[in-house]
């Protein structure tokens, strides 16, 4: 077998293996069908997660805790969400040992749902990040080439997933940590609009822009994880009354795709813009039509992002201020010192107009760009990030270069939209994502979409090749 | 000859209101007193992850102070951050209002000294929430953070107070209002309310206002603060006479030695960097609420208030602004009822309460009524003695007594009243008039 696999390269077409022998590969929504006709037990399934959790683990550094359940469906839960009674270290030393005394709104709603937690992933130090190297507990690798980054903030939840070490995970993004790593891990990833998930137990970076969404396997896995985690709650006076409805699009006819032309400009990789058209020349294929909109003041929303999100941060994380939660601040790492400088900066008297009051006002010109782009198409598509996953170490000592690897996921973020990322194809044998944005509240649209291009491509089977003895032996499991 | 100067004061009020639960979480705001720590959930504890939600109540009797005030409901108001760092400040930083507050531009009138009146404008009542409270024991120090998002209202005036008669009929009136409107009992001893000054003087004649301005913090009585302000006031003026340019700074109290402190100078003043809360939307305001707020509002005013008991009862102004003043209104309005037509006038009910020969604040009204009855009983006049007033008020009153007879009705409540007068009230009005019937037949 590993011959005829060959010609993929590092990649490896996975789906043959998915058989009772290898429940880790399954999909959320392949493992609750296994579990409903007892093709396997929820005891069986945690333990072959657990079992390969700690073969790969220990390089890959997904998980900064791991508690294997006996029954459940095993999901990574990024560690700034509050799971009662464990750890919540928001990858920060200053709240090591920190053990959540409540459930975060997601968290109880997924235990309707039978979801079981496996462990909570690493990340950038209090999501600030776009590598996973800022986390204080040691970088994150990618599954596909482990001297490369994985992306981030949500670096842990799209390794653990692209890895099979747990069927979904929660991560959050407040300018692309959901769908940054998604597409550089080769997973799916979707930011909900901005209030359509609770926020209530998930430690803020910037309130204004942060939601919690699903890192799956497949695209309909994470519209099942939205319609579990989404709906109005009395703990977070942001999260919007009206609940998610999915309506079954069975193509892609009709559909107008806006193609923003400032998201092809200079700073995206050849290689990655050349699969991005590739994937929206297929969702012409499907019957989508494309066209041109405009985005004008995308070239200053990176600018706009940095002050808003600095200055919410900077009062964010005033709480740790050495009293309580056992550490002091020089336990800050230097990610999150810098912010809190430039956000202490950017509120002051005599800045504060200049700086986050002009942000403010750009933030609303930048939302205004997207709803008039969608006056004129149904969902906007182009590259996740400009590049696909780069050497660790390469951008850590200048964070504006590591700032602009989010270019094209912030300005969804400041106009509150969300956005999905579809695995689309490889540059030099690395993930690239596609990204599809709606409108506000239209989850179920770029869901639809996305769901439609991955059963015409597949490209979400491919997986990465992990020397494992579990992978060699056939993916034993011990049922 | 020496300058004259006029000293320039601005106060701020902040009272806790009784709400059932915290400003932003579902903890009791009954906290007074309790056990250390136990009136504290993830949201008052700023635990990571958690966020607020808005307390309606309270939201509600913030607008009832500002109404009461005078001021108008604004259409639209925030929240913001105010971010300092204080040990008893659990998230780093209080959630207040600054660019948007919830009722602006008010206006009550004082009397000040040699009973002159005269109109402080409001400039703002706001909505915002209180800090934990910090002890030091032993060279240590302890938070309790059961009061850490009890909410807490903050009235600002426009720096136009001109002396300290001002100052304590503004503080006294704002009492009675805080407690009419029933939003606080507005026990300075249990902090539930708090004054701070800006004080600053200016020569007589000047228009504008001084470039610098001191605060009196934390002094937690009516008594504190006015000495605080008469020795400020003084002090500045010496220091101006004395050459000294005086500075913004904040200044405490201290008792002993009756003298205010040097609390905090220009230099170390905070920068509280204020933004809207990303957490909270804006608040909508409901305007038929308002409407409704602000009749509850004027019904609780201190004049419009002994208007209406005087008007109702009968009772004399002084008695009405007494009860008021105790906060015995209510016990007189529902007392008065319980006892109907007993024969003991509203007037001698007020009276008994107001000198305390009836214990309103620990006996129910129903114990009052059965002790009234029994004394009433005890008192009371044999029949021989009641015949023997009615014949003397028939006797002197003959035309009364003949009009009675000539069809009149009104005339019998005439005698009536006159047996009540003759009896001291000691009469029962029924039977008196029964009797006055059948001798006038």
């Amino acid at each position: 077998m590993p011959c005829a696999l060959a010609s993929l390269g590092a990649r490896v077409r996975n789906d043959i293996f998915i058989n009772m022998n290898n429940l880790t590969a399954l999909s959320l929504t392949e493992t609750i069908e296994g579990l409903g006709k007892k093709e396997f037990s929820e005891a069986g399934l945690n333990q072959a997660y657990g079992e390969r959790i700690k073969k790969l683990n220990p390089d890959l550094n997904a998980f900064l805790e791991v508690k294997e359940n006996k029954s459940g469906i095993p999901a990574g839960i990024k560690d700034l969400i509050a799971v009662k009674g464990r750890q919540m270290t928001c990858g920060s030393k200053i709240l090591e040992g920190y053990i959540a005394p409540y459930n975060a709104t997601v968290i109880d709603k997924l235990k309707e749902n039978n979801i079981s937690f496996i462990g909570k992933t690493n990340l950038d130090e209090f999501a600030m990040g776009s590598s996973g190297e800022n986390s204080a507990y040691g970088s994150v690798k990618n599954p596909w080439d482990k001297n490369k980054v994985p992306g981030g903030s949500s670096s842990g939840s799209a390794v653990a997933v692209a890895a099979d070490l747990c069927t979904f995970a929660l991560g959050t993004d407040t300018g692309g940590s959901i769908r940054q790593p998604a597409s550089l891990c080769g997973v799916v990833g979707l930011k909900p609009s901005y209030g359509r998930v609770s926020r209530y137990g998930a430690q803020a970076m910037a309130s204004s822009l942060d939601q919690i969404g699903p890192i799956t396997k497949t695209v309909a896995d994470a519209r099942k994880v939205l319609e579990w985690i989404s709906g109005p709650d009395a703990y977070d006076s942001n999260a919007v009354s009206a609940s998610f409805k999915s309506t079954n699009r069975k193509d892609l006819k009709g559909l107008r795709v806006g193609i923003p032309k400032e998201y092809f400009g200079k700073g995206l990789d050849a290689g990655v813009e050349k699969v991005i058209k590739v994937a929206i020349k297929k969702l012409e294929d499907l019957g989508a039509t494309t066209v041109e909109v405009s985005l004008p003041h995308t070239q200053y929303a990176l600018a706009t992002y940095y002050l808003i999100i600095t200055s919410e941060i900077s009062s964010n994380l005033a709480r740790y201020d050495g009293i309580r939660f056992g550490s002091t601040r020089d336990k800050f790492g230097a990610e999150p010192k810098r912010r809190i400088m430039l956000g202490t900066f950017a509120l002051s008297a005599g800045y504060f107009d200049d700086y986050f009051i002009k942000a403010a006002k750009v933030r609303t010109l930048v939302k205004q760009d997207f709803e008039k782009a969608f006056e004129g198409c149904n969902v906007i598509t182009g590259p996740v990030s400009p590049t696909v996953a780069w050497n660790l170490g390469e951008k850590i000592s200048d964070p504006l270069t590591m700032y602009l690897s989010d270019v094209y996921t912030i300005p969804a973020s400041l106009a509150g939209i969300p956005g999905l990322s579809v695995p689309c194809g490889f540059s030099q044998d690395l993930p690239v994502g596609l990204q599809i944005l709606g409108k506000y509240l239209d989850e179920d649209t770029i869901l639809s979409v996305g769901e439609l291009y991955e059963q015409a491509t597949n490209w979400n089977k491919q997986k990465p090749r992990l020397q494992t003895p579990e992978r060699s032996d056939g993916g034993q499991a011990k049922l | 000859m020496s300058q004259q100067y006029n000293p320039v004061i601005g106060l701020e009020v902040h009272v806790e209101t009784n709400t059932k639960t915290k400003m932003f979480c579902a903890c009791s705001d009954d906290y007074f007193g309790k056990e250390p720590n136990t009136h504290t959930c993830p949201v008052c504890l700023g635990l990571p992850g958690a966020l607020p939600f808005t307390n309606e109540e309270a939201i509600e009797k913030c607008m009832k102070i500002g109404l009461a005030l005078n001021c108008k409901v604004a259409e639209s108001s925030l929240f913001e951050r105010k971010n300092y760092f204080y040990p008893d400040l659990a998230k780093g930083y209080q959630i207040s209002q600054y660019r948007w507050p919830l009722c602006v531009g008010g206006s009550i009138e004082v009397t000040g000294k040699n009973g002159k009146k005269s109109t402080i404008r409001i400039n703002r009542a706001h909505q915002e929430e209180d800090t934990g409270k910090l002890t030091h024991v032993e060279g240590r120090t302890l938070i309790d953070f059961n009061r850490s998002g009890v909410p807490l209202v903050e009235i600002v005036t426009e720096p136009d107070f001109t002396d300290t008669e001002q100052i304590r009929d503004y503080a006294k009136q704002l009492r009675e209002i805080f407690r009419n409107l029933g939003v606080s009992n507005a026990d300075m001893e249990k902090g539930d309310m708090r004054l701070e000054a800006n004080i600053s003087v200016r020569p007589v004649g000047q228009k504008e206002l001084p470039n610098y301005r001191v605060e009196l913090k934390n002094i937690n009585s009516f008594r504190f603060m006015v000495a605080a302000v008469e020795f400020e006031i003084k002090r500045q003026i010496e220091a101006l006479e004395s050459g000294e340019t005086l500075h913004q700074e904040t200044r405490g109290w201290n008792e002993a030695k009756h003298e205010t402190y040097l609390q905090r100078s220009k230099e170390e003043a905070n920068d509280y960097r204020y933004f809207p809360e990303p957490d909270l939307p804006s608040l909508a305001v409901d305007r038929d609420l308002v409407k409704k707020l602000q009749e509850e509002a004027r019904a609780a005013l201190p004049q419009t208030k002994v208007d209406n008991l005087v008007k109702t009862y009968g009772i004399s102004q002084e008695s009405a602004v007494t009860m008021i003043r105790q906060g015995s209104d209510p016990f007189f309005e529902e007392l008065v009822a319980k006892l109907g037509q007993t024969g003991i006038s509203s007037q001698i009910v007020a009276s008994m309460i107001i000198n305390k020969k009836i214990d309103w604040q620990d006996l129910s009204t129903d114990d009052v009524v059965k002790q009234l009855k029994a004394q009433a009983s005890q008192t009371a006049l044999s029949s021989d003695q009641l015949e023997k007033a009615i014949d003397e008020v028939i006797a002197d009153n003959e035309k009364t007594a003949a009009d009675y007879k000539a069809g009149k009705e009104n005339a019998l409540q005439a005698l009536i009243g006159a047996v009540m007068k003759k009896t001291s009230g000691r009469a029962d009005a029924k039977q008196a008039a029964e009797i006055i019937k059948e001798k006038l037949k």
